[in-house]
């Protein structure tokens, strides 16, 4: 189980980005991490990653603190990260990067099965660079089979929607319902999409720093449907 | 042989105890073993050191080695080798040098190569360079490779200097014919105080001719590199040229790139990038477990492959 207790951080200019926030994600689950922009969810993914050392407070992982843990600490605990945006690597392989993942060389059909998981054809990205050349949703998809490659207790992917397009963001619904069956860990999603809000079992609300709601997602969900201010496109043109 | 050459020879050329295929060992400037085969013939150079090397039309699939070793300091080895390539031939050309010191004086190798390329061929070349030795004296290698294709032939130029070698200058000139093509991809690491500068230039004088060069290197340390390349566009033709440098520690890097299109209808293309290892890259390794060092060496291996 992972425990935050107090935990705050703020811009160099003093502007807190999170405020006292306190939280615990069960074993086990799939717990979306959900709120506005600015509102200090990928922060909050990058403190527990070790990415980011908070000003005050404890984290907890498994009953041990590791708040003065580095990242690569915090990684050979069982803690892994998919970032927002995935680094690109000139000279890096799909092959190398999943084997680094994991920990040790990969079998031809062990690299497929993590592929075939994401989504992406086997024989077109075994042995391509991770560089430029890849797409948005590529390398998003094999941002996440690493985090997958890595198995662990507990995997983060921060906004996992950012950045590809509609098409490739369908498939990636459908990778996350797969991973939710097949991973016996807990899953952190950062997203504020709908379609990743229904697949979870838990929803925390983060908003202005602060956890502003957490509990079972069939209790958070319908009130934030409900409450939404998001403006429907034929709104955008209304009088006010 | 001896076992600095042996040693010396399993980095270079992956040799283990024999070379299949037409071979010539070239140890402190004498040859050292000699194979020729039906199809490749391997003879001395009659007015200079070096050896003239005939590889007959339409052979395919067989390789050549002509590994060049200096084991020991106070050797300038001088050496031109000439290959010629027959119509519709497709081999691979292993050349690799090594330099060993065991003294203050300076061991030097410095190989002219010329490749003569007939219609329809294609040559892999490839070329492992290093230095060894914890002795003081300079360790020195000075390639000139000088090609000249012929209308559709094909030379892949893969080439890497590991580590130890003091100085090198290495000069790369092409001259490449109708619809031939050139692709040059040369990987540096540098340290300590080492100095590598290359040098290429290619003239793009048949229709339809192209260029891809490759350059990636790491300055370590102290040391600096110097990167030069001149891609000229005579004709209907495409050059590409893609530099990148990673600096570690004090390491300099100076890129010059040029890029001259003499006909309306030359297509040539630089990309060029230096600097140290983004620290996202480092992030992103540490993540999946690796420590700061690992990642680092991580992504240098991978940068160098």
């Amino acid at each position: 189980m992972l425990r935050l207790e107090n935990i705050k951080w703020s811009l160099d200019d003093g502007r807190g980005i999170l405020n006292d926030v306190s939280l615990e994600i069960p074993d086990a689950k799939l717990v979306v991490i959900t709120g506005p922009n600015g509102g200090g969810k990928t922060t909050l993914a990058k403190t527990v990653a070790g990415l980011i050392t908070p000003e005050s407070g404890k984290i907890f992982f498994d009953g041990q603190d590791i708040t003065e843990l580095d990242i690569t600490q915090r990684a050979k605990l069982g803690i892994s990260y998919a970032f927002q945006q995935p680094v690109r690597f000139k000279g890096l392989t799909v092959r190398d990067l999943l084997e680094l993942a994991a920990g040790r060389q990969l079998k031809q059909p062990e690299i497929c099965e993590l592929l075939g998981k994401v989504g992406l054809c086997k024989n077109d990205f075994i042995d391509r660079e991770v560089n430029a050349s890849l797409s948005g949703g590529e390398i998003k998809r094999i941002e996440i089979a690493t985090v997958l490659a890595r198995n662990t207790k507990l995997s983060i992917f921060d906004e996992p929607e950012a950045g590809i397009d509609l098409w490739s963001f369908a498939g990636l619904v459908d990778v996350f319902k797969e991973v939710k069956n097949k991973v016996k860990g807990t899953l952190m999603i950062i997203s504020h999409q709908e379609r990743i809000l229904e697949i979870a079992d838990e929803i925390v609300v983060i908003s202005a720093g602060k956890v502003e709601a957490s509990g079972a997602a069939q209790e958070i969900l319908p009130k934030l449907v409900s409450g939404s201010r998001t403006p429907r496109p034929c709104e955008r043109g209304a009088q006010a | 042989m001896n076992e600095t050459t042996k040693e010396l020879l399993k980095i270079i050329s992956d040799f283990d105890g024999e070379f299949k295929g037409a071979y010539n060992i070239r140890e402190d400037g004498q040859c050292a073993a000699r194979e020729s085969t039906e199809n490749i013939k391997i003879e001395s150079k009659k007015d200079a050191p070096g050896l003239v090397i005939h590889i007959k039309p339409h052979t395919k699939g067989e390789k050549v080695y002509i590994p060049a070793c200096v084991t020991k300091s106070g050797v300038d080895d001088l050496v031109y080798n000439d290959f010629y390539v027959g119509e519709g031939a497709d081999v691979t050309i292993v050349a690799g040098c090594g330099v060993h010191t065991t003294g203050v004086e300076e061991a030097r190798h410095n190989g002219i190569h010329r490749f003569i390329l007939e219609k329809d061929s294609k040559v892999l070349y490839q070329e492992k360079h290093i230095g060894t030795g914890k002795q003081e004296g300079i360790r020195r290698i000075d390639p000139v490779t000088d090609v000249e294709l012929g209308e559709n032939s094909k030379l892949t130029m893969d080439t890497v200097q590991l580590s130890g070698v003091d100085y090198t200058t290495r000069t790369t000139r092409g001259v490449l014919g109708e619809g031939a093509k050139l692709i040059i991809k040369e990987r540096i690491m540098t340290d300590g105080k080492e100095q590598a500068k290359t040098d290429f230039y290619v003239e793009l004088k048949g229709e339809n001719s192209g260029v891809d060069l490759m350059s990636r290197s790491v300055a370590r340390d102290e040391s600096y590199q110097e990167y030069h390349s001149v891609i000229k566009g005579m004709n209907v033709c495409t050059g590409h040229s893609e530099c990148d440098a990673i600096l570690v520690g004090n390491g300099k890097v100076s890129a010059s790139p040029q890029l001259d299109a003499e006909h309306p209808d030359a297509a040539l293309i630089h990309e060029a990038a230096i600097g140290k290892i983004a620290g996202e890259q480092i992030l992103k390794l540490r993540t999946l477990g690796l420590t700061e060092e690992e990642a680092e060496q991580k992504i240098i291996s991978g940068f160098l492959k």
